[in-house]
C-alpha cells in the first residue's frame, strides 16, 4: 500500500501531528513500508472470525456510583505549562 | 555484595551482615561508576534510595521486615513515582514530575525496597533496541558497540551490569523478553491482567504488561510476588489470587510436556542462536521432560497483525499529550491547532510519530475495518493456535530473538526490520499469555535467549521450568566482562 505525500499530510493533520515539509517524503516511505508489511493480512479468509478485544473475553468491571477521588487539583496541576486560577490556559480559541 | 541473588541479600540483611543503607549505598557507587558508559539511567534517585533504606533498616529493628524490605531495585521509567522525573524516554515528559505513584511502584515501596533510579527506555515504549530514547541510547554491557534490546534496555543493562539486584520492565510486543535475551537475563511477561497498569504510562492498552527483570527466575519469583495482584484501580485488572511464586520453583520436571512449533525454528532464525536452542531444550529432555512438535499456523500473521493494533492503540492512547495539561508545549503557539501540531511534532520522536500515523490511518473511516477490526479478528485465530496447543503441551520452548545484540545503529533507517526483531514474542503478547525469556548460552560472544511461554496465569510453572534448568547449567550467572 503506497502513501503519497497528500495522505501522509492529512493522516498528521488527523492526529494533530506537526510534520515538516521536508520530512513528507520519508515518512510516506517509512509508512508505505509498514503497510506493506500489514497487507499480509489481507490474504487470510477471516470470515465468522470474532474480533478479539480482550484475551480472556473479560467483561468491563463495574462499580458503585459515589465519589472516591478527592480534590487534588493544585497537586495535579503542578505539572501544567500555563494556569491561571486554577483553570489551564491555551491560546484563544473563541474569537 | 551485587553478585548475591536477592534470596542472598535478604538472608544477609535479616542476620545483619550489612543493612539496607549500606546494601544500597553500594549499589548507588556500582551506578555512579559504571552508567555513564551504558547510559541505563534517565534519573538516579539517591536521596530517596537512603531514605527509604535507613526506614527500611528502621523496620527491620522494629520486628516488621518482609522479605524484600531492605532490597533495592529500579524502575524502568514508564511507572508514575511520585515526586520524581517520570520521562518515558521521551521530550514529551521530559518536565513531568509524576504526582502519583504507579501501583507497581506503591506495591514495592511497602515492600520497603528502596529505589535507586528510573531506567532508560525506547520513547513510550516503543522500540526494540533502546535507541529511540531522548535520552540517548543504552548500550549492551557486553559489547558497548551493541545495543541492549528494548523497550526494557535499560533495565535489561542494568541487571546485566550488576548496578541493581532486579529492575521492573514493561512488555507490548516483547519488550521485557527481547532485551532479557540480548543482555543475558531473565525476564518475564506475566499473563495480561495478573499485574496492574494503573500509574504505568499507556502504550497499548490491550497488550501492556509489567513485569520482572532479573538474574534468575528464583530472583523473579520474588519480585512477581510484590508486583501482582488485583488492583481495582485497573479495569482490566484480573481478580486472581496470587500464589507464591517461590513455592514450585523446585518441583519435579518429569514428564513435562515441552511444545516445539515448527514455525519458530525455521527461516530466519540465526543459525549459531538455533544450535544454542536446540541444546537448551535437549537439556531439559535430560531433566525428564517429552518433546512435543506443534504449530502455531497462524504464527506469521503475528507482525502484521501486532503493527496495528499496537499502533492504533497508541495513536488513542497518547493523544492525551496535547501540550495544554502537562508534558512538553512548544514556544508561542499561534493558536490551538499549533499548539496541538507543535507540541506534538517537537515533544515526539520519529518513531512514536510513525506508530501514531500508521494507527490513525488504521483507524480512519473507510480504513477501520480492513485493518483493526481484520486484525483483532486474526488476532483471536493466533490465541486459538495456543489454545489447541495447550490441550497437548504444559509449556511451549523456542527461541525468544530470531538473533544476538545487533550493533547500534544498524536496523535505525529500517523499522520493518526492526519490528521483525519480536517475531517470536509477539504473539505471546496478542494472546496475552504469560512468557519468559531466560539465559541459554552464547554465539559470537553475545547472550542467546531461550523463550519459554505458559498457558495462563501458569506464572509458577513458567518460573519452575526456568529455575530447574537454572539449577543444571550456569549461563544466568556469567557476568559480562567489567561487571562481574
Amino acid at each position: 500500500m503506497s502513501l503519497d505525500q497528500h495522505d501522509v499530510e492529512k493522516i498528521a493533520h488527523l492526529a494533530r501531528l506537526g510534520i515538516d515539509n521536508a520530512d513528507v517524503p520519508e515518512y510516506a516511505h517509512n509508512l508505505s513500508a509498514i503497510l506493506d508489511l500489514v497487507e499480509q493480512m489481507a490474504a487470510v479468509d477471516t470470515t465468522g472470525v470474532t474480533p478479539m478485544a480482550h484475551p480472556l473475553d473479560a467483561r468491563q468491571r463495574l462499580r458503585e456510583d459515589v465519589v472516591t477521588e478527592t480534590n487534588q487539583r493544585d497537586k495535579l496541576q503542578a505539572n501544567a505549562p500555563q494556569v491561571e486560577g486554577g483553570l489551564f490556559l491555551v491560546p484563544q480559541v473563541i474569537e | 555484595m551485587h553478585n548475591k541473588s536477592i534470596a542472598e541479600l535478604s538472608r544477609g540483611l535479616a542476620s545483619g551482615e550489612f543493612s539496607s543503607v549500606e546494601l544500597t549505598r553500594a549499589f548507588l557507587q556500582r551506578i555512579e561508576q559504571h552508567n555513564a558508559g551504558l547510559n541505563t539511567l534517565v534519573t538516579v534517585s539517591a536521596d530517596q534510595a537512603l531514605a527509604a533504606a535507613e526506614a527500611a533498616d528502621k523496620t527491620r529493628q522494629a520486628g516488621n521486615a518482609g522479605t524484600l524490605t531492605g532490597v533495592p531495585l529500579i524502575h524502568k521509567d514508564i511507572f508514575c513515582t511520585e515526586g520524581v522525573k517520570t520521562s518515558c524516554g521521551s521530550k514529551m515528559l521530559d518536565n513531568f514530575i509524576a504526582p502519583y505513584d504507579a501501583t507497581v511502584v506503591s506495591k514495592c515501596k511497602a515492600a520497603g525496597m528502596p529505589m535507586l533510579g528510573k531506567a532508560n527506555m525506547d520513547e513510550f515504549a516503543m522500540g526494540s533496541s533502546n535507541e529511540t530514547s531522548f535520552y540517548g541510547p543504552v548500550k549492551n554491557p557486553w559489547d558497548s558497540e551493541s545495543v541492549p534490546g528494548g523497550s526494557s534496555g535499560g533495565s535489561a543493562a542494568a541487571v546485566a551490569a550488576r548496578l541493581t539486584p532486579m529492575a521492573t520492565g514493561t512488555d507490548t510486543g516483547g519488550s521485557i523478553r527481547q532485551p532479557a535475551a540480548l543482555c543475558g537475563i531473565t525476564g518475564l511477561k506475566p499473563t495480561y491482567g495478573r499485574v496492574s497498569r494503573y500509574g504505568m504510562i499507556a502504550f497499548a492498552s490491550s497488550l501492556d504488561q509489567a513485569g520482572p527483570m532479573t538474574r534468575s527466575a528464583e530472583d523473579a519469583a520474588y519480585l512477581l510476588n510484590v508486583m501482582a495482584g488485583f488492583d481495582e484501580r485497573d479495569s482490566t485488572s484480573m481478580e486472581r489470587e496470587v500464589p507464591d511464586y517461590t513455592a514450585r520453583l523446585n518441583d519435579d520436571l518429569k514428564g513435562l510436556k515441552i511444545g516445539l512449533p515448527k514455525e519458530y525454528f525455521g527461516e530466519g532464525l540465526d543459525a549459531g542462536v538455533a544450535e544454542v536452542v536446540d541444546a537448551a531444550i535437549k537439556q531439559y529432555q535430560s531433566m525428564g521432560a517429552e518433546l512435543v512438535e506443534i504449530s502455531l499456523p497462524n504464527s506469521n500473521l503475528s507482525v502484521p497483525t501486532y503493527y496495528v493494533v499496537a499502533p492504533a492503540e497508541c495513536s488513542s492512547n497518547l493523544s492525551r499529550f496535547d501540550g495544554v495539561r502537562f508534558g512538553y508545549r512548544c514556544d508561542e503557539p499561534k493558536d490551538l491547532e499549533d499548539l496541538y501540531k507543535r507540541s506534538r511534532g517537537e515533544g515526539f520522536g520519529a518513531e512514536v510519530k510513525r506508530r501514531i500515523m500508521i494507527g490513525t490511518y488504521a483507524l480512519s473511516a473507510g480504513y477501520y475495518d480492513a485493518y483493526y477490526l481484520k486484525a483483532q479478528q486474526l488476532r483471536q485465530l493466533i490465541s486459538d493456535d495456543f489454545k489447541q496447543a495447550f490441550a497437548k503441551v504444559d509449556v511451549i520452548m523456542g527461541p525468544t530473538a530470531p538473533d544476538v545484540a545487533f550493533k547500534l545503529g544498524a536496523k535505525s533507517s529500517d523499522p520493518v526490520s526492526m519490528y521483525l526483531s519480536d517475531i517470536y514474542t509477539i504473539a505471546t503478547n496478542l494472546a496475552g499469555l504469560p512468557g519468559m525469556s531466560i539465559p541459554a548460552g552464547f554465539v559470537r560472544g553475545m547472550p542467546v535467549g531461550l523463550q519459554i511461554i505458559g498457558n495462563y496465569f501458569d506464572e509458577s510453572r513458567l518460573l519452575n521450568v526456568a529455575h530447574r534448568y537454572q539449577l543444571e547449567t550456569d549461563w544466568h550467572l556469567r557476568a559480562p566482562d567489567g561487571f562481574l
